[in-house]
């Protein structure tokens, strides 16, 4: 099947069943997206498609053939990605990816979120450590 | 490199009848299967949910699952223990059971003025790092490279190497980053021993990652606690004595954290009496957590100070200051450096505000405020070391076989080695993570990775600081000891700098090597960490939802290196406790002892949604007697007093106690009723 990461094109053999987060880290070497349930609670693994927030250890990678995935990998060069940095928005780091990846796609429909849209969007991505606070304030100033 | 699967007791407590492996062996891509005999790991009894019984090592994980679904286990069920009082009857113990006594605990009893007494209660926890447990174990000749997510390298390649019968230092153990441990990932694991076995056998690389509904059992918990406590006190608010009956549910192993610490040592009290009894039970056993013992402690010492205090009709700050200890309450050492008065004193104005508070109180919301104080260790100690080398580009490089498991202390390091050769932070760079790439660190558990690893840093900075000016100063004719490094400068009293790069530059490739050890903590002396957090609660007397509005926090821990880090620490801490006082609970099935609650969906982490107000404040004084930096750790102290500042709010909004964790509205629902029932029949309010 054909795989579109990142705007590069891959192919690759999947058997059927395989879930999207397994093709990234296992089959492509993109192991930024984390891997914490497996099972849709968490929000680590969250990669974009077509723009939108998915779950990908639960979305089925042969259900995104045709349809562009964006992982933490590409959002390289993002501002949230020194927001975070500059805000301590994290500890351990392990759900940072899932995090700056739910909030790229908060940030491009909504640029100036208040607390309460904060909140709203980024509630299904845990973080144990508890970054919380900081994680609001990287996504509120995300453009300084 | 292959992937494991481990087939694991689905019951709390049987033995194995037949095992039938034979399907599983010829299933697609197996690679290795192990069965009770061929590994420790491995046994044929479960005594708890989770026991390991078989693993397959696959060349994907799905065929490994695949594979551990085709082993055929026949099962003996047998009857499980899992009442923790039965367990202290029939005597089924981890340890003997602890007890601890001065003074005269019945004098103390006959001399007070008023004596309350309670039960509290709480709740089973598991850490749920959201890295789960995980390992690549792979075999080079003679010897085994583990890559782990751990809080303590050097423990794993002990606990390897003696399950493998190797010299230590054939095991090398990576850990460069990893996602969270809070006390889960303090040692190897059988999991580690599985990997490394099904490695040998397979001669190919192997990951083993316990899934989220295996680390939800077996990854270590929080155990839970039944705690009868006892205050008396004059009616001035001396205390006259303290007792405690403390009950651990430890599970089927793990050790007797000290829950009775707290009563031990946070207040001035000459009669206290405590006993601790660790029941063995067939639960999955617990493991050290985030200040284990003193946050379960806390809660109950700290309710139960504010019970008394509204019995004697003081003002619950002022009880705690009325006892306020001086020298350590069970040897009369001096502390090293204590601020805990100077902790009440910030706290003050954030107690004030429960007037204005409460005042904000309507039909259905009350509001009211409540404060809880907290000790706890965190001083560290020897053994540490650390190496720092600068090349001829004046860049500085601190190596260290030590974790940051996440609480920034790769900063930390490079912080004090830049303070130290009086450079830029950015040309400091800290390399971690691998035990044959680095000296012996210390664990980062119990709070003491910063003021063990610190000192070694900085000292294996001076010495290499100490060489540079020696050649300096014969270079430039000095005295000795006569220039110092500053602004990335070498500086002489005269007010003449030279760049510190025209020393260096003269090394071409040869290197400045500075060596540094963790020295003693100050002998004869008590090192202990202090705080106190105020939270401001609104409770809706109707539905029993709660809603923590503000948490105000103040902790001592000696001298501050990153403030932006200690922060997080402390946010970070009292957000995990929000979680230990609402949400979070290890249900287990009464009947099977089986967990309940393997899902990130059934036991509910707090998310930002359920974030209040976090306001930190840290006393930064360094501690003048403790080592050559004068800090403290802050990992633990934060999330141990907030369960009981928050119920002592609850107290204060509505007259209801709260006993148990966690507050669920059943409970405040059934505590408000209690609390009108006692104003009913005129009983006295506490
Ligand atoms: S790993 Fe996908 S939601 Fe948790
Ligand atoms: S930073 Fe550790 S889980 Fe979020």
């Amino acid at each position: 099947m054909r795989l579109t990461v990142n705007g590069e094109q891959h192919e690759l053999e999947a058997p059927f069943g395989r879930s999207l987060a397994e093709a990234l880290r296992d089959d492509l070497g993109l192991t930024g997206t984390k891997v914490s349930c497996g099972e849709g609670h968490c929000g680590a693994c969250t990669v974009l498609v077509d723009g939108a927030p998915h779950l990908s250890c639960i979305t089925l990678v042969h259900t995104v053939d045709d349809r562009a995935v964006t992982t933490i990998e590409g959002l390289r060069d993002h501002p949230l990605v020194d927001a975070f940095v500059r805000c301590d928005a994290l500890q351990c780091g392990f759900c940072t990816p899932g995090q700056i990846v739910s909030a790229s796609a908060l940030v491009e429909a909504n640029p100036s979120p208040s607390s309460d849209e904060i909140r709203h969007a980024m509630a299904g991505n845990l973080c144990r450590c508890g970054t919380y606070p900081r994680i609001e304030e990287a996504i509120r100033t995300w453009r300084d | 490199m292959l992937h494991a699967a481990v087939v694991r007791s689905p019951h709390a407590h049987a033995r194995v009848r037949a095992l039938d492996l034979s399907r599983a062996r010829e299933a697609p891509g197996v690679r290795a299967v192990l069965a009770p005999g061929d590994c420790d790991a491995l046994d044929e009894t479960a005594e708890f949910e989770g026991r390991a019984v078989v693993a397959v090592a696959a060349e994907t994980f799905g065929q490994a699952r695949a594979a551990a679904e085709l082993v055929e286990v026949e099962w003996e069920e047998l009857e499980p223990l899992l009442d923790p009082e039965e367990a202290v009857r029939r005597g089924s113990l981890v340890g003997e059971p602890r007890r601890y006594e001065r003074g005269g605990y019945e004098r103390g009893l006959a001399e007070a003025d008023a004596v309350v007494e309670a039960e509290y209660r709480t709740q089973t926890l598991n850490h749920n790092p959201l890295e789960t447990h995980q390992c690549v174990c792979e075999w080079r000749g003679d010897g085994l490279d583990v890559y782990i997510s751990t809080q303590y390298i050097w423990g794993v390649r002990d606990d390897v190497a003696a399950a493998f019968g190797l010299p230590p230092d054939k095991v090398r153990v990576i850990c460069e980053y990893m996602g969270g441990g809070f006390g889960a990932k303090n040692g190897a694991g059988g999991y580690v021993t599985l990997a490394a076995e099904l490695a040998r056998r397979s001669g190919r690389p192997v990951r083993l990652a316990l899934t989220r509904r295996e680390e939800n059992v077996g990854g270590g918990n929080r155990n839970a606690t039944i705690q009868r406590v006892t205050a008396a006190a004059k009616a001035d608010g001396t205390l006259t004595a303290l007792g405690g009956e403390f009950i651990c549910s430890l599970g089927w192993g793990g050790w007797l954290a000290s829950t009775a610490g707290p009563m031990q040592l946070l207040h001035a009290c000459e009669n206290v009496r405590t006993v601790e009894y660790g029941a063995k039970l067939n639960l999955p056993a617990m493991a050290a957590f985030r200040a284990p013992g003193f946050v379960e402690g806390t809660w109950a010492l700290e309710c139960l100070l504010d019970k008394l205090a509204a019995e004697l009709g003081l003002d619950p700050l002022e009880l705690r200051r009325r006892n306020y200890a001086n020298v350590d309450t069970m040897d009369g050492r001096p502390y090293s450096a204590k601020e805990l008065l100077e902790c009440y004193r910030r706290a003050e104005p954030h107690w004030e505000r429960r007037h204005e508070v409460r005042a904000r109180s309507d039909a259905t919301w009350k509001r009211g405020v409540g404060l809880a104080s907290q000790i706890w260790y965190g001083g560290g100690g020897p053994p540490s070391y650390a190496w720092v080398r600068v090349g001829s580009d004046g860049r500085a490089n601190v190596v260290t076989a030590m974790q940051d498991i996440g609480t920034g202390t790769r900063t930390a390091m490079a912080q004090i080695a830049a303070e130290e050769l009086g450079i830029r932070l950015e040309r400091v760079q800290v390399q971690v993570g691998d035990s044959s790439r680095g000296p012996f660190a210390s664990i980062s558990g119990g709070s003491s990775t910063l003021p063990s690893m610190g000192p070694a840093v900085r000292a294996a900075a001076a010495d290499a600081a100490r060489q540079i000016l020696e050649i300096a100063e014969q270079r430039f004719e000095r005295e000795d000891g006569t220039l110092s490094l500053r602004g990335g400068e070498i500086v002489s009293p005269d007010g003449t700098t030279w760049p510190l790069e025209e020393i260096t530059g003269l090394l071409e490739d040869g290197q400045i090597l500075g060596k540094g050890a963790r020295g003693p903590n100050p002998a004869g002396m008590r090192v202990l960490t202090f705080g106190v957090q105020v939270a401001e609660v609104a409770v809706d007397v109707e539905t029993g939802e709660v809603v923590v509005e503000r948490i105000y926090a103040v902790h001592d821990v000696g001298r501050v290196i990153n403030p932006l880090g200690a922060r997080s620490q402390i946010e970070g801490g009292i957000i995990q406790a929000m979680g230990h006082t609402f949400s979070e609970a290890r249900l287990d099935d009464p009947h099977r002892g089986t967990v309940l609650t393997k899902t990130l969906d059934a036991y509910k982490l707090p998310t930002i949604a359920d974030v209040p107000e976090i306001v930190c404040e840290l006393i930064d004084k360094p501690d003048a007697q403790l080592t050559n930096l004068g800090s403290k750790g802050l990992g633990e102290p934060p999330i141990i007093p907030t369960a009981a500042a928050i119920a002592n709010a609850i107290r204060d909004a509505t007259g209801a106690d709260v006993t148990s964790l966690p507050i669920t509205r059943e409970e405040i629902l059934a505590a408000l009723r209690e609390a009108r029932e006692r104003e009913r029949v005129g009983a006295p309010s506490a």
